[in-house]
């Protein structure tokens, strides 16, 4: 259809907004490498100078950033694990056909619509809460001692809140990929004698295969800069036990007002998400494909 | 081994009755088709056997035994479903040997009886594939190999051929045809399709709303219909009914003639009419007659005629070969 001559002026025309969106990506990336390579304290502007890669020597040796590259990593993989096999679990349930469908299915799903500070402060104040918290209350009722969630166990509170508000979108997913599995599939699993967890395991679960992809690509991008969260319960304390890798260069930057180290951790974020990128598209080919 | 027999079963769905108390007998090694229009019931019918729906009132007898409230993997059948429902990840070989695996039969004989059913059903090149890289009565293939290496007391189809192009329908039906010469197990087939039910039965099961309303052979049916409905569901082209003064100088309400039995003159004959349309098909020729006295018939007759559209002729029926029916639409014998 289209002529040597209608594809350029298709370029010609597509060309103001790829040049736009090329700048909006390339400006602050060549910055942020710019500013890592320098001495840059904002308590100090007049010392800017160019010190190589001193930032990134200080950076990856600081013994912050190992915990905080763990502390990514075990939220990324927990509350994927957590959305996943609870996504699973409550779909299967919505899936059943109960009394008052619609009005259960838009509960589960409203937790997606809470902001996360929000949602993070509500779980800070009104259940982790060692005094006034609904789940120290169940533990005094009980007679236990109360939790203090986000001092002793701050990052499982982190992944606990994260999981939280992640859930329906998993949930969601997996239910409208639980509804698109043919019911005769089922019928002749059933014909064919497999039973309940036989069927699930062989049939419904390869059939949530590429689901449950999707949710771990959608979630892993979302989950790898995970910060509000982290910023209004626990502060990426005590210590460093809460701080991920988006916290740290956010420390860096604007606690020690040190942009120029804090560029080089970004560039080392931007570095890591590449490679997790890289092998979750391969992953992600891998079964879209079959 | 293989009977199959129901007592007074009933599916009601709410409060609407999707199938009225039933009595059916299915003997060892029979070919039962149940035919009749979409919504008739047959496909729940079906469903009841298999049990993947549960009787309302009833019970089902299954090789002599009450099988009412068993389990559907207990009954001992197996089923071919409309859509094939393959396992799409699993190649043909495990979606053969999936109901093996589940009875948790050794390997070695699992590799055995997959061999055999694959041969049995010319699949043995394709054992590696997806279902999706098959073609439709590949597809077809594998659902029945899956069904025939549990080695069931009785086979159940579900509109099987529905998805299949008019050739390949044609093959098929052959083929299942074939399998159950070679297999001689019982095996009940659901169709909306009388020529598939004429075809390949022993015994057709005619159902409308959820009721029996004829069981027999082929040419039973064909030959003696109890009544209007069996009358104009079995045959094609369709039987004639006519009705008015003509039946009632038979003695009938209404009375039938199948299309072979009506002779078509030039010269003379009892009704006179205008050819409508002529369909020429080589071996038989269709003519559709709107006649002056009996409404617009068709009639089939063998070979090539040379008549056209808009011709003047007569049409004389086969006294003998009438079929006469009362003011309810039952046949008066």
């Amino acid at each position: 259809m289209s002529t040597q001559h209608s594809r350029a002026a298709a370029r010609l025309l597509v060309a103001p907004s790829v040049v736009l969106l090329f700048l909006w990506m390339i400006v602050p990336l060549a910055l942020t490498v710019w500013f890592s390579f320098e001495r840059f304290n904002l308590l100090m502007p007049a010392t800017r100078e160019w010190i190589g890669l001193t930032n990134y020597r200080f950076f990856l040796t600081d013994p912050a950033f190992f915990a905080a590259i763990l502390n990514t990593l075990l939220i990324v993989v927990g509350v994927l694990a957590i959305t996943i096999v609870g996504g699973i679990l409550l779909a299967l349930l919505l899936d059943r056909p109960m009394f008052g469908q619609g009005i259960v299915r838009l509960l589960v799903i409203a937790p997606f619509f809470v902001m996360p500070t929000v949602s993070a402060l509500v779980w800070k104040n009104m259940f982790m809460n060692p005094v006034n918290g609904l789940l120290a209350w169940l533990q005094k009722a009980v007679g236990m001692a109360p939790h203090d969630w986000l001092a002793t166990t701050p990052l499982f509170a982190v992944i606990v809140i994260v999981a939280w508000q992640w859930l329906p979108f998993a949930t969601l997913i997996l239910l409208t990929a639980l509804q698109s599995l043919d019911e005769e599939q089922r019928e002749a699993a059933e014909l064919d004698g497999a039973g309940a967890i036989a069927r699930f395991r062989f049939i419904v679960l390869p059939h949530l295969s590429r689901a449950i992809t999707v949710v771990i690509l959608i979630q892993t991008i979302f989950l790898l800069s995970v910060f509000a969260e982290i910023l209004v319960t626990t502060n990426g304390g005590p210590g460093t036990d809460s701080t991920n890798i988006a916290f740290l260069v956010y420390a860096q930057a604007l606690l020690q007002f040190d942009v120029g180290g804090a560029s080089a951790g970004g560039i080392v974020a931007v570095v890591l998400a590449n490679i997790v990128a890289f092998f979750l598209m391969r992953m992600i080919g891998r079964t879209l494909e079959g | 081994m293989g009977s199959i027999v129901l007592r007074q079963v009933e599916k009601v769905f709410g409060d609407v009755t999707v199938i009225p108390p039933i009595d059916l007998e299915i003997a060892d090694g029979e070919f039962a088709v149940f035919v009749g229009p979409s919504g008739c019931g047959k496909s729940t019918l079906l469903r009841l056997i298999a049990g993947l729906e549960d009787a309302t009132a009833g019970t089902i007898s299954i090789d002599g035994r009450d099988a009412t409230d068993l389990a559907p993997a207990k009954r001992g059948l197996s089923m071919v479903f409309q859509s094939y429902a393959l396992y799409p990840h699993m190649s043909v070989r495990s979606n053969i040997a999936f109901p093996l695996k589940m009875a948790g039969l050794a390997q070695a004989d699992i590799d055995a009886k997959v061999k055999a059913a694959a041969e049995t059903l010319n699949l043995g090149d394709y054992l590696d594939r997806k279902p999706k890289q098959l073609s439709g009565g590949q597809r077809q293939r594998v659902a029945i190999g899956r069904a025939i290496v549990r080695e069931p007391s009785a086979f159940l189809f579900d509109e099987p051929l529905s998805n299949l192009d008019a050739a390949l329908r044609v093959q098929m039906r052959l083929e299942i045809s074939q399998l159950h010469q070679k297999l001689k197990t019982t095996m009940v087939y659901v169709t909306h399709d009388q020529v598939e039910a004429m075809t390949m039965a022993d015994k057709i099961v005619v159902l409308n709303k959820g009721r029996i309303e004829q069981v027999g052979s082929p040419l039973e049916l064909y030959r003696r219909p109890a009544n209007r409905f069996v009358a104009g569901f079995i045959g094609s082209p369709k039987m004639n009914f006519v009705g008015g003064a003509i039946a009632a100088a038979h003695g009938a309400a209404t009375i039938g003639i199948r299309p072979e039995n009506l002779a078509v003159s030039r010269d003379a004959g009892d009704w006179l009419g205008t050819i409508v349309v002529a369909e020429h098909l080589g071996s038989d020729t269709f003519l559709h007659i709107a006649t002056d006295a009996a409404g617009t018939l068709t009639i089939r007759v063998s070979g090539e005629v040379p008549v056209h559209h808009g011709d003047r002729v007569f049409v004389t029926p086969d006294a003998s070969a009438l079929h006469r029916f009362d003011d309810k639409g039952i046949a008066i014998r």
